[in-house]
């Protein structure tokens, strides 16, 4: 009798657990249908490739091309990633390996909290402090909402996740690694950077990843400090809009076919997105054959 | 009587209060193999580990007594990077880089600022030949070494250790890992090591030790009880605690 019951017991926990996991298929399904209903018929009216290669934006005279604000997202991104990727590594190095304990779990909190605050926040912040100094030394009275704004304001909001993904995978490298390297004569340093990130380097790329698809989907900060204009951007100070900031920006009068490019601009989102995970895929099972 | 390879004065080795080895002296010689025997937590491993100076990394480790190499001491007037240039070592468990064979050999040399591929390529074609596995490997230098078995793994780990020309290769437990068949490999290429380069070895195995070394100090909670020719440890030991310890009536 009691092992039936015991029996029972454990066929419902794991069938909760099941029901759990459904929950997440259930909900990206149920976006992707969402998105893609309401944004792929659009796509198609436009035509694809006048969607993404079109480079005017005036939703009141139907005309809807996005190449502005793709290249925008691109650039963005790229910009952070050149000032994210060295900081974010170098820092969890620190962590992982040189820093004194109790500076560790300082900084360790640091940046928890970091990754804890609100993304309007960050916008207020660089509303206040970058934009007003880019304005200020570099675009001299010409206004500091721009590209690098944004950059700058980013690379600060996606660090802790370049951090703490890296340092995790940092400090999973054997110690065995490190004893056999300094065994032979190496210093400390030469065998951080021959030997043990190399051997994270998986983990480490996929913080990049993880990083720059917080970048790419990050609309409210960005729409606070990169001056959210539909154009071709012509130096890292112009102002120009994201393809995340696009879909927040208008949402909230856009009617008709206006509303369904927003939609489509969402669905060209989600394949970068797609895009990265795929990538992400392919080098984490590379480096698992590997290993 | 041998050359004298490492001369250990009254060496005492604290870790924060606790004492673990107390006040040892000894001579290790030169192009002979050493062997320490001694139960868990002996004191064995960490001795081995004051020859090269791996103790420095565990916190709160503190030294005082002399150990001179060619009569030089190694904690006052060497550079550790020259110190370890000397004296190699080889692990427990095997632990090649997650690399290919061939930049596993070529990691000392490189970091030591060998650079020229020919080079390069003879000093790993040497090392891996000396360690008994060039046959094993020359047609896969380039495949990552951590799809090699255990045993060649731990000979690859030792002619890692010989691609910077050391004096002494430290051995901690080397084939404590590994199976019979690989074990006995290891034990012949240490043998044939012994022309050219002067061996420590830590074991567990006191067969290991009767068969292959030429001294044998027996550790028992950070002192040594004796230490003398291997043949004489274990046919007349003078002590009755290494007698019992080697007659396997305890450890």
């Amino acid at each position: 009798m009691k092992r039936k019951l015991t029996k029972l017991f454990e066929f419902s926990i794991e069938k909760l657990f099941l029901l759990s996991a459904v929950f997440c298929i259930l909900a990206l399904g149920t976006i992707l249908i969402f998105v893609f209903y309401k944004g792929a018929p659009v796509i198609g009216k436009i035509g694809f490739l006048e969607f993404i290669t079109g480079t005017i934006w005036q939703p009141q005279a139907e005309i809807f091309g996005i190449l502005p604000m793709i290249v925008s997202s691109v650039y963005i991104t790229l910009g952070t990633m050149v000032l994210a990727i060295p900081i974010g590594v170098l820092t969890a190095v620190y962590l992982s390996y040189l820093a004194p304990k109790k500076l560790a779990v300082f900084l360790r909190r640091s940046i928890d909290i970091l990754a804890s605050i609100p993304s309007v926040v960050y916008g207020f912040f660089g509303l206040m402090t970058i934009v007003p100094m880019i304005d200020k030394y570099l675009a001299k009275g010409t206004g500091g909402n721009g590209m690098l704004a944004a950059i700058l304001i980013l690379t600060i909001m996606v660090l802790p996740t370049i951090i703490s993904v890296s340092e995790t995978s940092l400090r999973s490298v054997s110690n065995s690694y490190r004893e056999a390297s300094l065994a032979l004569g190496a210093t400390e340093i030469t065998t951080i950077f021959k030997v043990m990130v190399p051997a994270a380097k998986s983990g480490i790329f996929s913080s990049v990843i993880l990083g720059v698809g917080r970048v790419l989907g990050e609309a409210m900060a960005v729409i606070l400090v990169s001056g959210n204009a539909v154009q071709m951007p012509s130096s890292i100070l112009s102002r120009v809009r994201t393809l995340s900031a696009n879909c927040a920006l208008e949402m909230g009068y856009a009617e008709g076919m206006h509303n369904e490019a927003l939609y489509a601009t969402g669905v060209i989102l989600f394949g970068f997105i797609i895009l990265l995970n795929i990538l992400m895929y392919i080098v984490k099972t590379r480096s698992e054959r590997k290993g | 009587m041998a050359k004298i390879e490492f001369q250990v004065e009254h060496l005492n080795l604290y870790y924060d209060k606790f004492h673990a080895l107390h006040d040892l002296t000894l001579d290790i010689y030169q192009n002979e193999i050493t062997a320490l025997i001694g139960p868990s937590g002996c004191g064995k491993s960490t001795f081995i580990k004051t020859l090269n100076r791996m103790n420095d990394l565990v916190e709160g480790c503190k030294i005082d007594g002399t150990i001179k190499l060619n009569n030089v001491d190694i904690y006052k007037d060497y550079d550790i990077i020259d110190l370890r240039k000397k004296v190699g070592m080889v692990f427990q468990k095997p632990n090649p880089f997650p690399m290919s064979v061939y930049d596993n050999i070529a990691y000392g040399p490189r970091i030591h600022g060998i650079k020229k591929k020919a080079q390069l390529d003879d000093i790993v074609e040497e090392a891996l030949t000396k360690a008994f596995i060039w046959d094993e490997v020359k047609d896969r230098l380039k495949k990552s070494a951590l799809a090699l078995s255990g045993g060649q793994q731990q000979r690859l780990c030792i002619a890692r250790a010989l691609s910077i020309s050391p004096e002494v290769v430290l051995m901690d437990e080397p084939t404590s890992a590994l199976d019979p068949l690989s074990t006995l490999k290891i034990e012949d290429l240490v043998l044939e090591l012994k022309k050219d380069y002067t061996i420590v070895m830590v074991t567990h195995n006191m067969q290991q030790a009767g068969r292959v070394s030429d001294y044998t100090a027996f550790f028992l909670n950070g002192d040594i009880v004796e230490y003398d020719r291997t043949s004489k440890i274990f046919e007349f030991p003078q002590d009755k605690r290494t007698e019992d310890y080697i007659t396997g009536r305890f450890g």
